[in-house]
């Protein structure tokens, strides 16, 4: 049953499975774990970054395929749902026409980018994937009648899934049983949907044959494989997933706005969480994630605490002041590559 | 070992030559017409007919540069003929591309190891079964459910002995190894068309006669038709049937191997120099 689940793949090594039972587990349990507005939304950031973060690995890892296009089809998802809140009104039927239209679109563009330009060298599909974007966040921040420019959407969603929703009147471990619990599942659930669906095609026979498209194209094409096809169809899928992570951040945030979506930095972010968890592992998207989201959330609180406990040391306490954790972000990711070269995951099933 | 060289050789081989002339034809399996190819003003493969027949193994053989490795690659697709046809079993498939022409039946073996370096030795055999069997676009069926793909795979393994090594990845494997894993995906293939480019490359004396088998294995199944590139001379004599001779990427000779053997034309632009010397040609071309 659970293999079935995880498709066969295993964590193979014992602290690896141990990190992602206490990762799953923190965020299957996290309304009740972590009481509070900021954990619960981190915990479900944590969840659309890792479906988003896997869906880059499809690509990157598991095809050799470098795109920045990512963060535009992550946005469309966003937009999609948000366009279709804001024009028909909250609604779970809004919520359905979003998601597919988001989703049909982000497939559509990326067969064209795909078939256009996967032929050709990969510094070169990565240049257009980079235009592509580029234009595309240009596009959205001019036609504000639609998208609502660089302020972006704000709507409402259905009600069942805001606070004011009471689920019932009794609390569990102290837990008011309202809509956003009931939000924070839907992403949830949704979130390890996707990601078992990942994991299974990466574990399928089509899987197998990206990774041979990866390691030599030149040999997969010599024994009868349409490398392009099945390029052009990671790219499809990794896209429509991203767009599928988007749809979720929409209905999370309740907000969807350049920032959010479709800025270079998050994209970088995603390249990191990828390198960081380890690419080609599926499993490195889960422990990226966590990692990177809990850092850029939390880095800032536990450096306020760092420069009260060092105020006494001059320049300690300034370098420990809560506006640079940029720096330290940055060091925290230099020393990772630095020790995990091939990512934590490469580096655990290393130790075996 | 170029034994070749010497009259007696020469003598043996020629009284063997009206009994395999008797031989019916048939259509050939795979037909060059006239195939060319430039590299800006260089003519790498010149004007080159030649027809292959059902159940032989042809050798080609020439000095380094001569365009074998080029011919090749015209005939399996991974470069595109600047003139002339290649034909297989009658179609035309001179525009079609490398995979194409892989369905179609023509399985290609490469000079320098050519593997998926950090897939295991047994996914390398599946993926070429998973490809015979069609089944490279099976998005959501787990790969390892597939147990007829696996047994098949472990079966060519067991054939070329390197089931023992099966879960290793390739990028560890010694190189002799490697190039029976190369065999090893073309059995798995099983193409019409077995094209083998110097599959004994670099391996230790000791281990030539095991890839050497395996081609003999190959070729008891009459319906094959081998293209064999091969500098060891003793290697081309236990095996082929036939020889062509490329030199300047122009077809010099072509015949039973005493015959080719003894031409003044191979004596001169072949056997007389040192066959034997490194490669520096050109795979990928």
């Amino acid at each position: 049953m659970i293999n079935t689940l995880f498709s066969g793949d295993r964590p193979q090594s014992r602290i690896l499975a141990a990190i992602l039972i206490l990762i799953g587990l923190a965020l299957a349990f996290a309304p009740f774990l972590f009481p509070g507005t900021k954990p619960l939304d981190t915990a479900a950031r944590i969840c659309i970054f890792i479906v988003l973060v896997a869906s880059y690995d499809l690509l990157l890892g598991y095809t050799g395929i470098v795109s920045f296009a990512h963060t535009m089809f992550f946005g469309i998802g966003a937009y999609g749902v948000a366009i279709a809140l804001s024009v028909m009104g909250p609604g779970f039927s809004a919520i359905g026409v979003g998601v597919v239209a988001g989703t049909l679109v982000s497939a559509v563009l990326a067969l064209a980018i795909g078939l256009f330009s996967l032929r050709v060298k990969a510094i070169f599909f990565a240049m257009v994937t980079l235009a592509v974007a580029s234009a595309f966040a240009v596009l959205v921040s001019q036609m504000s009648g639609f998208t609502g420019g660089e302020d972006g959407l704000t709507y409402r969603i259905p009600r069942e899934l805001t606070p004011a929703f009471r689920l019932a009147d009794f609390r569990l471990f102290d837990v008011r049983l309202d809509g956003r619990l009931l939000a924070y599942y839907l992403v949830f659930f949704c979130a390890l949907a996707l990601f078992l669906a990942m994991l299974r095609i990466v574990n399928s026979p089509f899987g197998t044959t990206l990774k041979a498209v990866r390691d030599n194209a030149f040999r997969a094409e010599a024994i009868g494989y349409r490398v392009i096809w099945y390029r052009t169809t990671a790219t499809v899928l990794s896209a429509a997933m991203a767009s599928l992570a988007g749809a979720l951040l929409a209905i999370w945030i309740r907000y969807t706005g350049p920032a959010t979506t479709l800025s270079m930095e998050i994209m970088i972010d995603i390249l990191l969480m990828v390198v960081i968890g380890g690419m080609g592992t599926m499993y490195g998207a889960v422990i990226g994630a966590t990692l990177f989201i809990l850092a850029q959330t939390y880095l800032q609180n536990l450096m306020g605490a760092a420069e009260q406990a060092t105020e006494a040391l001059p320049l300690v306490s300034v370098l420990l002041a809560p506006e640079r954790w940029l720096l330290w972000l940055g060091v925290l990711f230099i020393l990772s590559v630095y020790f995990f070269p091939d990512g934590v995951v490469g580096r655990l099933r290393r130790r075996g | 070992m170029q034994a070749g060289a010497d009259g007696h050789d020469c003598l043996r081989y020629s009284t063997q030559l009206p009994e395999i002339r008797a031989v019916t034809r048939e259509p050939p399996v795979l037909e060059t017409e006239n195939l060319t190819i430039r590299f800006g003003g260089h003519v790498a493969v010149d004007n080159v007919s030649c027809a292959f027949e059902r159940g032989t193994l042809t050798a080609i053989v020439g000095p380094n540069g001569a365009g074998k490795t080029t011919y090749f690659n015209l005939v399996s697709g991974q470069l595109r003929a600047s003139a002339g046809r290649v034909r297989l079993n009658g179609e035309d498939i001179t525009r079609k591309g490398v995979a194409e022409r892989c369905d179609r039946g023509i399985g290609r073996a490469f000079q320098l190891t050519n593997l998926f370096a950090n897939l295991s030795v047994r996914e390398n055999v599946r993926l070429v079964v998973q490809s015979r069997a069609n089944r490279g676009f099976d998005i959501f069926s787990r790969a390892s459910a597939h147990v007829e793909l696996i047994e098949r795979a472990e079966h060519v393994l067991a054939e070329v002995r390197l089931i023992d090594k099966r879960d290793m990845p390739v990028s560890a494997l010694p190189h002799g190894d490697q190039r029976k894993l190369e065999v090893a995906l073309m059995i798995a293939l099983s193409p019409q068309v077995l094209m083998f480019d110097e599959p004994t490359a670099g391996m230790s004396v000791d281990e030539v006669p095991v890839i050497l088998d395996l081609i003999r294995d190959l070729k008891k199944d009459r319906d094959r038709t081998i293209l064999l590139v091969e500098h060891k001379m003793d290697v081309i004599r236990t095996l082929a049937d036939r020889i062509i001779v490329l030199h300047n990427g122009a077809l010099v000779a072509d015949g039973e191997p005493g015959e080719v053997m003894c031409s003044p034309i191979v004596q001169e632009a072949y056997l007389g120099k040192a066959p034997e010397a490194a490669s520096t040609e050109v795979v990928h071309g």
